[in-house]
């Protein structure tokens, strides 16, 4: 399956570009499972997303939880907490 | 409803004259200016840098205003957020709330700043004479907000 991952603030600083297009495996499903893939990566992934706390996720740009469902050319985004206002 | 994510500074008074100008139902207007600060968290800032998520901060806002209006008796709402560099001093947010009666506008206006400043994506990065640093969320905003998830 095919998506578009965006990173924001310090997560996009941390892991050195704002979004990559990525051909996930087959078992890759979830926002949870592509999470702990992009882990798996190594560097700089697994420092950003283990260094930065409560890393949140949207997918088709609303807030998703780990158990949410990608789909194909989902549009995938984590991001730190946000800081508005 | 209104929602406008702008580099430009607003005119508050003027927002205000457009959102209820020829609605004589309207007997209240609250609203709430978010202006940068000089200090935080035990730091002088000179500047400060605002980042969002073209697209999912306009949708996200507007989520947040279709639960106000469902939620009280409002006339209109609009939110400005001002992104990229700004200096204290400066204006950051404008939410404004047109209603018949103060309660639901106050309540209203305060509810979507709450929710906001915990959902909506912005991120801010200070200048301070220690170098750049991103600014953490608040305990007390998640606070802020989880008090309105109570029942009534």
């Amino acid at each position: 399956m095919k998506v578009t991952v965006f990173y924001f603030a310090r997560l996009r600083e941390a892991v050195g570009r704002d979004r990559e297009a990525l051909e996930l495996p087959a078992e890759v499903t979830t926002v949870g499972a592509l999470r702990a893939w992009l882990i798996a990566r190594g560097a700089p992934w697994a420092e950003a997303f283990t260094e930065i706390k409560r890393i949140r996720a949207a997918v088709a740009q609303e807030m998703a939880r780990d158990e949410a469902k990608l789909s194909e050319g989902a549009e995938v985004a984590f991001f730190p907490p946000v800081t508005g206002g | 409803m209104t929602v406008r994510i702008q580099r430009e500074d607003f005119d508050a008074g003027a927002e205000i004259a457009r959102l209820r100008a020829g609605d004589p139902r309207i007997g209240a207007v609250a609203g709430f200016v978010g202006v940068a600060r000089d200090r935080n968290d035990g730091a002088t800032v000179s500047t400060l840098a605002l980042e969002h998520y073209p697209g999912m901060t306009e949708k996200a806002i507007e989520a947040i205003v279709s639960q106000a209006k469902a939620r009280w008796q409002v006339a209109e709402i609009l939110v400005i957020h001002r992104i990229g560099e700004l200096k204290p001093l400066d204006q950051i947010v404008l939410v404004v709330v047109t209603s018949s009666h103060r309660g639901d506008a106050f309540a209203a206006c305060e509810f979507v700043m709450d929710y906001l400043k915990t959902e909506a994506p912005f991120w801010k990065k200070e200048s301070t004479p220690e170098g750049e640093r991103w600014v953490d969320a608040r305990q007390s905003d998640e606070a802020a907000r989880s008090r309105w998830e109570r029942p009534r």
